[in-house]
């Protein structure tokens, strides 16, 4: 991989974009604010840091149909990894089978390994909720709460599991901040969720997944639904996140994985075949010299 | 509508009338007076399209039967709705009084005025029998719901088709069911199965449990599935997740179908018959005797021979009426807060038809030059 060209993508997001402003003196509010109060403290919430993400040889199924075969990968941890290939090769079912929303569709079955820091999470004595606070997740589609303000729905991942916080209102705010948000709702933190935009509704479903502070956090197809726009300040977001949290994101946008992501897997289904992991390594060289021929014609505009 | 669609309306309808009135009363010894408007409508339908035929032609002139085709169809629905209501305000209002809902019968006879006494033992009885009734079939019939809709159980198909056929039972039956394997064995024993107004919420919620069992299915089937997976993927348990996003989400919606269920209720007498049984006076307790409720004092009442006795059973309809009405008024207020009950699939509506081609068209026109103002009318649309 090349550390100084993918900060120098970095570096061109900021420097054209005047939202970078913004984030930045949002920052600086972050750090007024982490000088008043102490960081919120999470009691019985995930380990702290990062975590890596290793899939060994993992098989999916919908029925009687197997949808992906034998993906061997490792996502590790602080990187961006991101999954690209072309609709209907497994990749959303991947990113699926790594948090166990998988098995909650009727008759989906698995087959290998997922491994968290080394833990199967799919052992006998790993209970699915717990893998599920560890291992974060945000849809395709903006789903904010609409029952909730845009505060209940930060705090949703406490009431609806175990987790208790000393500070919940510092917890909001870390949690909209680091999904640059805070900035926008902090008037309206009582107003309905669903009353925001559909860019901010998705920022607020990545605060909600941040405040219970994952390990990793799975994207599937985060900007898909949004604007330009709203799009880099997701990007934004999840470039700051790296260190703090393995991210995971599916994407159709070249140019988006290119601008966010460390390393890149390249997924692909043959007509009638199960979905396959191509080719994987650092973003840089995926997107400059792909070895295998079919990642070049997808990453070339070919096909897809 | 223009003008002047209008009066081509109003000139085929008038020149049907005439025709039928000339055909039937004129030339032969006439029909009935229904079969008389039932034709005359058709004709007018046959006038008023070759009358828009011949103004814009084939495609517009379809249009425009179909609409007053479908406009007089409503309103031909709307009657008999509007009749009832009307006909039990205008034989109701003369025998409600205010003090129709302070007193009870008490000391009064058949040949005193309809003004007389009042209703309040009736009210009290149905406000009450209901009220039971929807304590038990609320829980019941939501947790059904929630078992049907949220669990993954195999049991649900045979539930469903249970639930979906109770919803069906003859609400006599379900009455005849208390009043069988309760009131019969076991009210010489003990008083709580005898005739009162328990017996008749246990009647009244068993025709209840089913209609508000699925009026909540369908208010969770609009719960969006994503709510439930955000929800998981946050590391909720399943039943978490019913608790705290899927019920607030639809709260609105399980608060409406409650209540259409106690409006559905309020109105059953069958079940009532062997069960609270009726009484004329106040009893304030549903666990001991008889109870009076509304459709039961309408049933008595109207069956009398007494004049004022029959006045009495209107002025109950009517209460019962706008008992209903207000809880449909509530429910709809309700429903119209930002629920996912309310939200419905956009309306499609066409655009009006601009007049322009009609009125700067000439007045006698070729089939063809017709067709071609059918065109544009139809490209106006």
């Amino acid at each position: 991989m090349n550390p100084p060209e993918v900060s120098m993508n970095h570096r061109a997001i900021a420097d054209d974009n005047k939202i970078a402003d913004a984030s930045a003196k949002e920052k600086g509010e972050a750090a007024a604010a982490d000088g008043q109060k102490a960081a919120p403290t999470l009691i019985g919430g995930p380990p702290p840091g990062a975590a890596t993400l290793e899939a060994r040889d993992a098989c999916a199924w919908f029925g009687e149909n197997l949808v992906l075969e034998g993906v061997n990968l490792t996502m590790v941890a602080g990187e961006v990894t991101a999954l690209i290939g072309p609709s209907g090769c497994g990749k959303s079912t991947f990113l699926r089978l790594l948090n166990r929303m998988h098995e909650l569709v009727p008759g989906a079955a698995m087959a290998g390994d997922i491994l968290l820091d080394g833990d199967d999470i799919y052992g006998a004595d790993m209970r699915a909720q717990t893998i599920r606070t560890r291992i974060g997740m945000v849809f395709q589609k903006p789903n904010p709460f609409p029952a909730m303000s845009v505060r209940q729905n930060v705090l949703a991942g406490l009431k609806l599991t175990k987790i208790r916080c000393s500070d919940q209102d510092a917890l909001v705010e870390r949690s909209l901040q680091r999904a640059s948000l805070w900035r926008e709702v902090r008037e309206r933190l009582d107003s309905p969720g669903g009353a925001l935009s559909g860019g901010q509704q998705q920022r607020l479903c990545i605060a909600r997944s941040l405040a219970v502070a994952p390990n990793v956090l799975l994207m599937d197809e985060p900007c898909s639904a949004l604007d330009p726009s709203s799009t880099r300040r997701i990007e934004e977001t999840i470039i700051e996140l790296r260190n703090e949290v393995t991210v995971v994101i599916v994407t159709h946008n070249m140019q988006q994985a290119q601008r966010v992501s460390d390393k890149c897997a390249f997924f692909l289904a043959a007509e009638n075949q199960p979905g396959q992991l191509v080719e994987q390594g650092p973003t840089t060289r995926i997107f400059s010299s792909p070895e295998d021929p079919r990642t070049a014609d997808y990453v070339g505009g070919k096909f897809g | 509508m223009t003008k002047l669609d209008l009066l081509v309306i109003a000139a085929s309808a008038v020149s049907s009338i005439s025709l039928c009135w000339l055909v039937f009363a004129v030339l032969t010894d006439g029909v009935g007076w229904l079969l008389f408007w039932v034709v005359a409508y058709f004709v007018f339908l046959a006038i008023y399209f070759v009358a828009s035929y011949d103004r814009v032609g084939w495609l517009g002139a379809v249009d425009r039967v179909v609409t007053v085709a479908v406009s007089s169809a409503m309103v031909i629905v709307l009657i008999p709705l509007v009749w009832l209501v009307s006909y039990i305000i205008i034989k109701g209002l003369p025998a409600l009084r205010p003090s129709f809902f302070v007193h009870d019968q008490r000391g009064v006879t058949p040949t005193m005025p309809a003004t007389a006494g009042g209703g309040l033992h009736a009210i009290v009885g149905t406000i009450e029998q209901v009220g039971l009734a929807l304590l038990w079939s609320l829980p019941l019939g939501a947790a059904t719901a929630f078992f049907l809709n949220e669990s993954r159980s195999r049991l649900r198909r045979p539930v469903r088709i249970f639930v979906d056929a109770m919803s069906g039972m003859p609400s006599i039956v379900s009455g005849l069911f208390i009043y069988a394997t309760l009131i019969i064995p076991l009210a010489k024993t003990n008083d709580l199965f005898s005739f009162n107004g328990f017996m008749a919420s246990l009647a009244l919620s068993m025709t209840m449990m089913p209609t508000i069992c699925r009026a909540i299915e369908v208010v969770l089937r609009l719960v969006p599935n994503g709510l439930r997976e955000a929800g998981l993927a946050l590391g909720a348990s399943r039943a978490k997740v019913v608790l705290s996003v899927v019920l607030p989400t639809a709260s609105t919606g399980v608060a409406t179908a409650a209540i259409l269920g106690i409006a559905r209720e309020a109105g059953e007498t069958a079940p009532l018959l062997f069960t609270a049984f009726g009484y004329n006076l106040m009893n304030a307790n549903p666990f001991h005797g008889p109870q009076e409720s509304l459709p039961l004092f309408i049933y008595r009442f109207v069956r009398t021979q007494s004049t004022a006795d029959i006045q009495r059973g209107y002025a109950g309809a009517l209460v019962l009426l706008m008992l209903i009405l207000s809880l449909f008024i509530v429910a709809r207020i309700i429903g119209r807060d930002r629920s996912v009950a309310n939200k419905r699939p956009i309306r499609l509506r066409l655009p009006r038809r601009s007049s322009a081609p009609e009125t700067t068209e000439p007045k006698l026109i070729s089939s063809t030059s017709g067709r071609s103002g059918a065109v544009t009318a139809a490209g106006g649309s």
